[in-house]
């Protein structure tokens, strides 16, 4: 009865202080970032995508390949800005948790503006004599957009979760994996693979699935339950 | 939108909102940059409480290899290196970036190998005698590569047995000494480590002692303040009443007290 599924049941039933803070700290920072780049990302997507302006393809390819932006990569530049040998050194803000958030939004963010830049463009394309007919500009269409392609930017903000809640490459470097500071699960997975507790490890990353997978399944009940009520 | 639909998005909002806006513990702390071998042996869980309990200074370590974590004092970005490659420690003093070296504790480094010893490494005598067996065997050596305060004692063996390690056999894997020490067991391949990662090392597979004892297998800790007058911002003061305490009886105590399976990893050396 050793196995790193009934390790990672006891960590849960234990409800050990130090695993929650470190559970706590990784949503906490993963949302946060979510968030930020949502509030960034929806409106400058669904600007690129009713904007006309030149160069706009570039700017449009640039934030597609970003979404291959390596972790490390990410992390390294915030490390290298947040340091104080950086042009923000003055902030103090490496190895701490808003180091992390911003380092994370750095990956999500590309996410959510070619997602709903997509999304937008799509629904453009289809409803725009009737939205013109309506009288609405193309900036006061934005809202009614976004809210149309709300099934579709969901996914688009879930993928976002998804990569910077698996990421441990920026969290690692401008975190610093710091007990009970700027320990994540995922930094937490790198320390005990690194000490041969493989068997810890698997567990912790049993518990992060396990949140992933809840957070998916809430995010999924509430657009079913929008849908039925909407129709 | 109705209403109620409205209230619970914005309840939604608020409530992340405020997970963004939970307060920092606003104690006062120091940051020590130092090596993965003390972290991942356990030895800062066990020693860090104490001195927090004798000053109400939290400590917060980051753990790097040794170039990594000399780099983050040279930029400023944390208060003390607690480090173990003691030319590298001499130089980040001499060159300005740290004001003052003190010896700390020490531990020993140990070669481990597959368990049927294919090099034959056993009968050996010395480390530098050790590391020609593996090359003269072209066994599987997994080396840091990653210029950690280890793989600088592992540069240092090979060139005093006169070799300069290349080829097929020689993996340097560029990562921790955990990572490392993984990758040995599955190939499986010889590997020089610190004691104290190897003695609180779970996944050990086929690998054992191998080689130990030679006196150039001595492993020293330093441990240095980051120079305030390059970094104004260095928390010089509770830095300092760090390192009175870490080279002091208490703190020293505190080292020796420390042990994994009934094994002591590290031993005091402070003058």
């Amino acid at each position: 009865m050793d196995g790193p599924f009934f390790t990672a049941i006891g960590l849960i039933l234990g409800a050990d202080a130090g695993l929650l803070q470190i559970i706590g700290l990784s949503l906490r920072v993963t949302l946060t970032a979510v968030l930020v780049a949502c509030a960034i990302g929806l409106p400058l997507g669904a600007a690129l995508a009713l904007a006309r302006f030149p160069g706009r393809g570039a700017v449009i390819v640039l934030f597609n390949a970003l979404m291959g932006l390596p972790p490390v990569v990410a992390g390294l530049v915030v490390y290298l800005m947040l340091s104080r040998a950086g042009p923000f050194g003055d902030l103090a803000l490496l190895f701490t948790p808003e180091a992390m958030i911003l380092a994370q939004t750095v990956l999500i963010l590309p996410i959510v503006v070619s997602l709903t830049r997509s999304v937008v463009e799509d629904i453009w394309a289809e409803y725009r004599e009737q939205l013109q007919s309506l009288g609405a500009s193309r900036l006061r269409a934005v809202p009614t957009l976004l809210w149309d392609g709300r099934v579709s930017l969901l996914t688009g903000v879930l993928a976002g979760f998804g990569r910077a809640s698996a990421e441990v490459g920026a969290v690692l470097i401008v975190g610093g994996n710091i007990a009970g500071h700027t320990r994540t699960m995922t930094t937490a997975i790198t320390l005990e693979t690194s000490r041969g507790n493989l068997g810890l490890a698997v567990a912790l990353g049993i518990i992060l699935l396990t949140l992933t997978l809840t957070l998916n399944a809430l995010a999924w009940g509430a657009g079913q339950w929008a849908r039925s009520r909407l129709g | 939108m109705t209403h109620t639909r409205r209230s619970t998005l914005l309840g939604f909002a608020s409530g992340l909102a405020m997970l963004a806006a939970l307060p920092a513990s606003a104690q006062e702390f120091i940051t020590v940059a130092s090596t993965t071998s003390t972290e991942n042996s356990g030895l800062f869980g066990h020693i860090l409480p104490i001195f927090q309990q004798a000053t109400g200074i939290e400590v917060r370590v980051v753990s790097q290899g040794t170039g990594q974590a000399l780099e983050t004092g040279r930029r400023g970005d944390a208060d003390i290196v607690f480090v173990h490659a003691r030319a590298q420690e001499e130089q980040f003093v001499a060159e300005g970036y740290g004001v003052q070296r003190f010896d700390v504790m020490y531990n020993d480094f140990v070669i481990v190998g597959p368990a049927d010893d294919p090099a034959g490494v056993r009968a050996t005598d010395s480390a530098a005698g050790a590391m020609a067996a593996i090359a003269a065997a072209s066994a599987a050596f997994a080396s840091r590569g990653d210029d950690s305060g280890t793989h600088s004692a592992e540069k240092r063996l090979w060139s005093a047995a006169g070799i300069a390690p290349a080829g097929e056999w020689y993996l340097s894997t560029g990562s921790g000494m955990g990572a490392t020490l993984n990758t040995a067991a599955q190939v499986p391949a010889y590997a020089l480590t610190d004691r104290g990662t190897w003695l609180s090392f779970q996944n050990r597979g086929p690998l054992e002692i191998v080689s130990e004892g030679d006196p150039v297998m001595f492993n020293p800790y330093g441990i240095i303040l980051v120079n305030p007058e390059r970094h104004a911002h260095v928390k010089a003061e509770q830095g300092q009443a760090f390192i009175d305490w870490i080279v002091s009886d208490a703190g020293q105590a505190a080292i020796a007290s420390f042990t994994v399976g009934g094994e002591q990893l590290f031993f005091p050396s402070a003058q």
